[in-house]
């Protein structure tokens, strides 16, 4: 009997507690008119960068493509003769109906060229349409690493410089010598 | 001679009115179940989102509407329509305003009473109809659970019907020109409240569509216009509890200044507000709770409520 | 309101036919059903408002539903079964005493007049006191008969303990 008062005084108290909630405002952010603060490094949508001399930064190395865990993402490597054969994507198709923004490909990536930023609007009435061809990811910009540019930093012999003339490399050392 | 114009000006209003309601009462419950989750509930069509169950209307409308092709087909047609049209004819009785009323029956509560045993057909014959396990499972709960409640529901109403001294709705609601039912009745609200949640397959109560057990019960299969014809109905069925209960218990249309439809309109929404309120906030009974609550607490109360109210009226008489 | 008693009367018959004829048990308690509601109209017409409400309650609401839940689950159902068994052999006996029936209600209706048109408004008021009047043995035998069913049950449905085994 004790313990059947004490249940009734429990239900009302909690229906009292609910009640009181008509007076606290939602915690909901009111989406399109409203938008969230997403931080700089939020991951969303994926983007293709180029170095600051507005190159692309991609050499279509494939560890993006690898690293994905469920290989949304597809490239083909080619080279450019006119630029001492480096090399670049002939396509990179990004599938993002199968995507999951697990930012893997931007740990990969050597170059910094694969990055995602804080950009989620990608609803589309086909699906179809969710697949994005390399026109459709690369951007004019740097995005995240402004200065950073790698065949200024890599060892490898470009167009304008040699090898051992990157930023913080010695000069290369003649293997075949013996002389201290 | 009946007044066939008034009649079917009554008839109008009442069965417009309810179906209205009962569409209004959807986006009615999402937003309150919304604010007190601390959200908004859909506020995007229309005026604060009132026009939301027009949208859902013609979704519900556009889309396919599947009949399994292991279902018994003939049965599992008819069985939405019961469902409405046992809750529309409830409406029939329910006295809003003095002679506004569509039939002013001398048996009114037994005609209700007959109507909500006649809606559980609706239930078990569908969930049978659809020929599915969780649909069946549901529809054998809601047997069990109606018929146990069902008997409590017509017990606990007595109190109401022996101190009026009839079965008439207008009488009774007349009766309580000075005092309301619900304080020398206050268990034979407690129980006719209870049945009627049961009836109405709402939250402590609502064993036979459990979404987290059962998919969503009895009407698992149905798709389209028909399980939109399910929905109407159980919001149709709370406008009844709602309207019963103010009835029985709390009056009817009397009240001080305001006239009478709006006394009565005021506490039906009242009490709409209180089984959402209990929506948001009980969990859901264990099965055998509930039936061994049904006949074990309440049957013995409404018997003993019944007995004792008895007593008081033949005393009173002399 | 005559034509309302014909229409009525005429939806009894054929449910009920149905039942009889219906080899899927479900469907044919279903018309039984409807047959059941279709006789409370009747009896509504026929001025027994009260009696109209409980046959619709108790035969309609709760007796039916309790007979469609055991049909329900007995699984699947025999219909070959069934077409089997109605065959002449079976429906001629009860088909004659019907016949039998039929011809009596014929020869009343021929004879006339002496059949009350429509019976007197039975108020529930009357029909209470009449119970626990003259007919107060009946309900007593009724209930006394009722007590043992709720003891039976009580005693099938019991929870046997490992105790008492």
């Amino acid at each position: 009997m004790m313990n059947l008062w004490l249940y009734a005084r429990n239900l009302i108290i909690g229906l009292w507690i609910v009640f009181k909630r008509t007076f606290t405002t939602p915690v909901t952010v009111q989406y399109p008119e409203e938008r969230p603060y997403l931080p700089p490094r939020w991951r969303g949508r994926i983007v293709l960068t180029r170095d600051p001399d507005g190159e692309e930064r991609c050499v279509a190395c494939y560890l993006c493509a690898a690293a994905c865990p469920v290989d949304c993402i597809a490239l083909q490597a080619t080279d450019n003769p006119a630029a001492q054969d480096r090399r670049y994507p002939e396509f990179f198709r990004i599938n993002f109906s199968r995507c999951i923004y697990c930012g893997m490909c931007e740990e990969a990536c050597p170059t910094n060229a694969i990055q995602l930023i804080p950009d989620f609007e990608q609803s589309e009435y086909a699906r179809r349409n969710l697949v994005y061809e390399k026109e459709d990811l690369l951007i004019s910009g740097t995005g995240k690493y402004p200065d950073y540019n790698f065949y200024r930093v890599a060892g490898v012999k470009t167009l304008d410089k040699d090898k051992g003339q990157a930023e913080n490399e010695c000069p290369p050392v003649d293997v075949r010598s013996l002389m201290p | 001679m009946i007044d066939w114009s008034h009649t079917a000006l009554t008839i109008g209003v009442i069965l417009g009115g309810a179906l209205t309601l009962a569409g209004l009462l959807i986006w009615v419950e999402r937003r309150l179940l919304g604010i007190w989750q601390e959200r908004y509930g859909p506020n995007r069509l229309g005026p604060g989102g009132c026009l939301q169950s027009l949208a859902d209307m013609i979704k519900i409308f556009t889309k396919e509407d599947w009949i399994p092709p292991f279902a018994d087909k003939a049965v599992f047609v008819i069985t939405p329509a019961i469902v409405v049209i046992t809750a529309l004819m409830s409406f029939a009785v329910i006295p809003i305003a003095p002679s506004f009323v569509v039939s002013d029956l001398n048996m009114g509560v037994m005609f209700f009473l007959a109507m909500s045993s006649l809606a559980a057909y609706s239930v078990i014959i569908g969930g049978w109809a659809s020929n599915s396990k969780f649909a069946f499972l549901g529809s054998l709960r809601a047997i069990a659970q109606l018929l146990s409640y069902e008997v409590f529901m017509g017990l606990s109403l007595m109190g109401a019907v022996l101190l009026a001294g009839s079965f008439n709705l207008s009488d009774i609601v007349n009766a309580q020109q000075h005092q309301w039912f619900v304080v020398p009745q206050f268990f034979g609200f407690l129980g006719f409240f209870m049945a009627g949640l049961a009836e109405a397959h709402r939250t402590p109560f609502d064993m036979p569509e459990a979404e987290a057990e059962l998919v969503a019960g009895y009407h698992s299969e149905y798709s389209g216009m028909k399980f939109g014809m399910f929905f109407v109905g159980e919001y149709l069925s709370i406008l009844l509890l709602s309207a019963m209960t103010v009835i029985l218990f709390f009056g009817g249309w009397h009240g001080p200044w305001l006239p009478p439809v709006v006394w009565f309109v005021l506490k039906m929404a009242g009490f709409i507000v209180l089984i959402i309120l209990i929506r948001a906030t009980w969990p859901r009974f264990r099965f055998d709770q509930l039936l061994s609550f049904g006949w074990k607490v309440v049957m013995p109360l409404a018997l003993i409520n019944l007995l004792v109210t008895g007593g008081v009226v033949l005393w009173k008489a002399g | 309101m005559e034509i309302l008693f014909y229409i009525a009367a005429a939806v009894t018959v054929l449910a009920t036919l149905r039942v009889i004829t219906h080899v899927h048990a479900v469907h044919a308690l279903l018309y039984l059903v409807v047959a059941l509601i279709a006789l409370a109209l009747i009896f509504y017409l026929l001025g027994a408002q009260f009696a109209a409400a409980l046959e619709i309650i108790i035969y309609g609401g709760a007796i039916m539903v309790l007979f469609i839940f055991v049909v329900m689950l007995l699984g699947p159902l025999a219909v070959e079964q069934e077409r089997t068994w109605l065959t002449p052999g079976t429906w001629v006996g009860p088909g004659i005493l019907a016949l039998v029936l039929l011809g009596e209600v014929g020869y009343l209706i021929a004879v006339g007049d002496h059949l009350p048109n429509t019976v007197s408004e039975t108020r529930q008021k009357g029909l209470s006191i009449a119970l626990y009047g003259p007919y107060i043995i009946g309900v007593e035998l009724a209930s006394m008969l009722l007590l043992p069913g709720l003891i039976g049950a009580y005693h099938l449905g019991r929870r046997v303990s490992k105790e008492s085994r």
